[in-house]
């Protein structure tokens, strides 16, 4: 909408230029019509000025006020957000927004192995006390074990608030109120509950209460599996998804069940069980006894030996010297350095000396033995010499690199307890020692785990607790070939050696024996032994490793008592392969 | 022309207004109707995770081991062992007529707790 100059522009008849009557009367005067035309023409163009100035101002003033507004808008705003307190916008709710606070711990099918109840706490105010006299005999009647002078001294001494009972029951909960007394006051709680009781319970660990308030408390682990993942299992970003453990709540059962009964006929102090999946390293159960509930975990031993608390997790914490089990690793790294095949002859002939250590066998054995014959009647002196062969260097490090020197890095807060104890100086004599099992020691855990990567084709198996979807190849530690020869002389053991006890009909056992015995003052003590079987199964093709250890069995069915392992720990152990094996899918060999 | 122009705008002001109060409104009831949903929601799931948490307690191993010895009687229940593995062709063939099953209530009801007795 541009003026164009002499465009009508609102109101009034346009004046012509030349008004015929004032150019007639001009003429008449004789004066110019031309000044008449200009002054119209001036007086034109100052109204079509005019109206444009003031079109311009109008605008103008519209901008000024527009930025006026937007400025008033902005700092308006800036001043709410900044005199405001920070809230969550309520209309925009992502995801699940009740959870609980701590997730749940599951086995690897799903069954809860922890979960969280809802009760409460119950606290008081003695201010708002009626009647504190009344209050303090009905709480003494209500939980016996408080005492009814002693709340009264709290109640009447002055003080604003005391907790009476961290977790209270709905039925404790209703008798309290029925007291009607306003002091008395109960604040919600959530609380971790084991189902399963002393299950598993060295596995999970236990829990309590970190920061406490009237209206919540945090819920913490304070050992095992709890205390190791109580960042993942608090962490609201998970959304209360449970953990699964690689534990399997059946077979875990099964083999305490089998353990404890195992326990009492040998007459073990305790016993400890790992099994173990060759390929992933996933642990299916693992058991120490005696055990404890997690509910209600007991105080640590505050004297005497770390190892008689039920707390003592045998499977992993226990680090002894574990003896024979041992030798399969010598023969193992001499096969694989192909310095002999498992029928070269080795001299067995004892005592082996070595400065002023002998080294003997429990009982005669041949001048010449075959490797395999070595392992399956378990030769002190063969082994050493298997050792021997390999020399100090390669044998740390092929030791090493199974594991063995150092703590397993399982998930567990307890994980580097169990680290091994070996010898700083590692000499031409502690070579042979550790030969036989001697002079190193290790958790049944190191060596459920140095077997498994013996046993699955030859790579490393690293333990873990939580449960793995999809197949783990470590490093590998020896080659196929050795880990079948491995196997095969496994097998001699169960079929010709010293576990013929594990010689069943339904599943093919292979394994190795061993009877350590215990240092205590002024050396080993030949009557408290700690009986190791180190199996794994189906001998052909191995998908799991057990190993039991019993400490100080006695078999006493026969005249003598009996405390090597061929009689304590291999019938136990398989004990327990007939129980589990048929819950792991496993069909027993016969039955098609 | 210029006045119904005025008129339309003004009208759609006014209409734009009321929309806005509505939805206002209607989305203040939304979020009521949220928060309530959500506290059913958390209630529901409180009472899922104690009735799941009650079905472990139940389902404890050591109690249905001990349940299993009391009721041997009736259940003859054994641990699975490798005896219980069989080949196929052991498996009789069917009887050319099923038995009819009698007194099928005897199964289940025999010796049941009395009520709100725990049955261990």
């Amino acid at each position: 909408m541009t003026l164009t100059p002499g465009a009508a522009a609102g109101g009034g008849i346009r004046s012509p230029l030349r008004p015929l009557a004032r150019i007639l009367r001009a003429r008449d005067r004789g004066e110019n019509p031309d000044l008449i035309e200009a002054e119209q023409r001036r007086r034109r163009h100052e109204a079509t000025r005019d109206r444009a100035r003031v079109r311009a101002e109008f605008r103008l003033m519209l901008l000024a006020l527009a930025f006026v507004f937007g400025f008033l808008a902005i700092g308006g705003r800036m001043a709410v957000i900044a005199s405001s307190m920070a809230e969550e916008p309520t209309a925009e709710t992502t995801g699940n927004p009740i959870v609980n606070q701590r997730a749940d711990l599951t086995d690897r099918n799903g069954r809860i192995l922890a979960t969280n109840f809802e009760t409460h706490a119950l606290y008081a105010q003695p201010r708002q006390m009626v009647n504190p006299a009344r209050a303090a005999t009905e709480l003494a009647r209500i939980f016996p074990e408080l005492d009814s002078d002693r709340l009264l001294r709290d109640f009447t001494g002055g003080r604003s608030f005391l907790w009476i009972r961290r977790q209270i029951s709905p039925e404790q909960m209703q008798a309290v109120h029925d007291i009607g007394e306003p002091g008395l006051l109960f604040g919600p709680r959530e609380m971790r509950l084991y189902p399963n009781g002393p299950v598993a319970a060295h596995v999970l660990g236990g829990y309590g209460y970190g920061r406490e308030g009237v209206n919540s408390a945090e819920v913490i682990g304070t050992a095992g599996v709890e205390r190791f993942f109580d960042a993942r299992l608090r962490d609201p970003a998970a959304e209360g998804e449970p953990l699964a453990l690689s534990l399997d709540l059946t077979v875990q059962a099964t083999m305490e069940e089998v353990l404890d009964g195992g326990m009492t006929i040998m007459n073990a102090r305790g016993a400890a069980g790992i099994l173990m999946d060759v390929e992933t390293g996933e642990i299916i159960a693992m058991a120490s006894l005696p055990d404890f509930d997690p509910n209600n975990r007991p105080a640590p031993l505050t004297t005497g030996e770390a190892a008689d608390s039920p707390l003592f997790n045998r499977a992993m914490q226990g680090v002894y010297e574990l003896g024979s089990v041992f030798k399969i690793f010598a023969a193992a790294q001499a096969l694989d350095l192909g310095l002999v095949n498992p029928e070269t002859m080795i001299e067995t002939r004892g005592p082996l000396t070595w400065g002023r250590f002998r080294i003997t066998d429990s009982h005669r054995m041949p001048d010449q033995m075959t490797v395999t014959e070595v392992i399956a009647q378990s030769s002190n002196v063969g082994a050493a010499r298997l050792a021997q062969m390999a020399g100090p260097v390669r044998q740390r490090a092929f030791l090493a690199s199974l594991g063995l020197t150092e703590a397993v890095p399982l998930e567990m807060v307890e994980a580097p307890t169990g680290a091994p104890i070996v010898q700083s100086n590692w000499s031409d004599l502690t070579t042979l020692t550790v030969g036989f099992g001697h002079g190193i020691s290790v958790s049944p855990l190191h060596l459920a785990a140095a077997y498994a990567s013996l046993v699955n084709g030859g790579t490393r198996v690293v333990p873990t607790l939580v449960r793995q979807d999809r197949p783990r190849v470590g490093e590998r530690v020896v080659s196929a070939e050795t880990s079948a020869q491995v196997r095969m002389m496994l097998r001699r053991v169960v079929t010709d050696g010293t576990a013929s006890f594990a010689d069943i009909d339904a599943y093919a056992i292979a394994g190795k024996t061993g009877t350590a015995e215990k240092p205590g003052r002024g050396g080993y003590q030949s009557n408290r032994n700690l009986a190791t079987f180190a199996a794994t199964f189906p001998a052909e093709a191995p998908r799991y490793v057990l190993v039991v250890t019993l400490d100080e069995p006695v078999e006493t069915s026969g005249p003598e008592p009996r405390r090597t392992a061929g009689w304590t720990a291999v019938p136990v152990a398989t004990e327990v392969i007939r129980r589990i094996a048929p819950l792991l899918g496993l069909r027993p060999t016969g039955a098609d | 022309m210029r006045g119904l122009l005025y008129l339309l705008a003004g009208a759609s002001f006014l209409g734009l207004g009321f929309w806005a109060y509505q939805e206002n409104y209607a989305t203040q009831a939304s979020l009521r109707e949220l928060r309530d949903l959500n506290r059913q929601i958390g209630a529901a799931h409180a009472r899922i995770n104690m009735l799941q948490a009650e079905w472990a307690y139940l389902n404890r191993p050591d109690r249905l081991r001990d349940l299993v010895n009391l009721n041997y009687q009736r259940l003859m229940l054994v641990p699975l062992m490798p005896e219980s593995f069989d080949s196929m062709d052991r498996i009789p063939m069917a009887p050319e007529e099923y038995v009819p099953l009698l007194d099928a209530t005897q199964v289940s009801s025999d010796m049941a707790p009395r009520d709100g007795e725990e049955p261990l």
